[in-house]
């Protein structure tokens, strides 16, 4: 092999930066986050949308449909897929139960490295509860 | 219609239902989503290692580096000393140029008849432009991944994705590289499919990679914006596969088996393909010898020990008979 030393050296730093995900978590058991809910949100069972990993998924794309009816048509009235009618508001319906942010918001947020500027306005109103 | 893209195309359509009907019909997640990476990267690492070294092991046989320049000569001639480098050091600069910056395609030239029978050359440097975002908008979008196979997410990460939908369009924020990756690829592609010249030059090797990343493209921004999908449960499996505790946990719709996939049959196709330009740019003797042509020797590795008779030896042999016919010696004895 020629230039043996420095396609060798090239190779381990190579290999080492591939890997990098491998030896920076070192095989440690990651456990996924757990949310909790508030026991407001128990006892409503039901969110906006019934079904939870629709929710998991789409609820951002919800509240950006929502601020779009809410902001250029005046209109707050939303009804669920479930025939229920809710306020259009991320204030009053969905912080309304979910009031533990850190608890609930923040740990798939943080999770997935999610950093929504929802709440550069939204969390003061109402108060965040533990 | 042409049968080597078509058959890229097909090939990776293929690809595509193979992921979504095993995972959707067959239910062979733990096949897609664990076994098939740990297989891909194996091969990847392995293949790569091994055409470097292979190549490594392959003899120079002449110094061939291409010269931009003035190579050093005189010492009131003033020497091109990246373009022609003659030391360690230029060499260095210019291989960190060339990667980083692509200056050899930074050159590259139209030929084409004007007018009838009129030769022209222009500079065309589309192609450099759009290798560039192509590259790097790619590598901004794998870096943005680390976010699923790192916990805790480091800080740069977070700010590369910051900076990358800093526009704030719409909920998620759209991307900035995403779109430049796809908008990249189709140039390329585009250029493949129209220029008569490359379209001649093209094969489905070359079609192949492009459609392939489309594809991971398009899945990608598809489970984005469009067929959204569970991005904790996501990260649970990715994480799971780089802290070697893989599960699969439930709702994960086949999109992402397939995007999964997608980059699977990348990774794995990736020491065996044209992609191996991104070791192979070290191993090129057109940038990386040093253009000391007239300072130094290049000896050819493979060069055997030539049996020479020198005119001394020549002389010593034959000089009694030379002096005997009278022709002249250049020693007497």
């Amino acid at each position: 092999m020629f230039n043996k030393k420095l396609v060798i050296a090239g190779l381990i730093i190579f290999v080492g930066i591939i890997t990098f995900p491998f030896w920076f978590n070192q095989a440690k058991v990651i456990a996924p986050p757990e949310v909790k809910l508030t026991e407001r949100a128990k006892e409503a069972k039901e969110c906006v949308l019934p079904d939870k990993l629709k929710m998991r998924g789409e609820h951002m794309q919800l509240l950006d449909v929502w601020r779009g009816t809410v902001v250029r048509e005046g209109n707050r009235k939303y009804v669920g897929t479930n025939g229920k009618e809710y306020e259009m508001s991320l204030s009053n319906t969905c912080l309304d139960c979910h009031s533990n942010k850190a608890d609930f918001c923040d740990k798939c947020h943080e999770y997935a490295s999610v950093d929504p500027y929802c709440w550069d306005c939204h969390i003061d109103n109402p108060k965040e509860t533990k | 219609m042409n049968i080597n893209y078509l058959a890229s195309l097909i090939a990776v359509i293929v690809l595509f239902l193979l992921a979504y009907v095993g995972v959707e019909a067959a239910g062979l997640r733990y096949f897609f989503g664990v076994l098939l990476p740990y297989l891909a990267v194996i091969i990847f690492i392995v293949g790569f290692v091994k055409k470097i070294v292979g190549w490594a092991k392959t003899p120079v046989p002449f110094p061939i580096p291409t010269t931009c320049g003035q190579q050093e000569t005189l010492s009131w001639i003033k020497p091109a000393k990246i373009d022609n480098p003659t030391t360690g050091f230029g060499v260095f600069v210019r291989m960190l140029l060339e990667i980083l910056f692509f200056r050899s395609l930074f050159r590259n030239t139209k030929m084409e008849l004007r007018e009838g029978d009129k030769l022209s050359y222009e500079w065309e440097k589309w192609l450099w432009l759009f290798a560039l975002a192509f590259h790097y908008s790619f590598l901004t979008v794998l870096l943005r991944h680390l976010r699923f196979f790192l916990e805790p997410v480091p800080g740069c990460v977070k700010f590369l994705e910051s900076m990358d939908g800093f526009l704030q369009i719409g909920l998620p924020g759209i991307m900035i590289s995403g779109i430049l990756l796809l908008a990249a690829l189709l140039f390329l592609l585009l250029r493949r499919i129209f220029i008569p010249q490359i379209r001649y030059i093209s094969l489905a090797s070359d079609y192949f990679p492009l459609f392939l990343i489309m594809g991971i493209a398009i899945t990608g921004i598809l489970m984005r914006y469009f067929i959204r999908v569970d991005i904790a449960g996501i990260k649970e499996l990715t994480i799971g596969l780089v802290t070697f505790h893989p599960i699969i946990p439930d709702g994960i719709g086949g999109l992402f088996y397939v995007h999964l996939f997608f980059v699977s049959v990348f990774i794995a196709y990736f020491p065996f393909s044209k992609l191996m330009h991104a070791g192979g740019i070290f191993m090129s003797p057109t940038r990386n010898l040093t253009t000391n042509t007239r300072a130094t020797r290049h000896i050819n590795p493979w060069n055997y020990d030539v049996k020479v008779h020198t005119y001394e030896e020549y002389e010593d042999e034959f000089r009694e008979k030379m002096i005997g016919a009278g022709l002249p010696v250049e020693k007497e004895s």
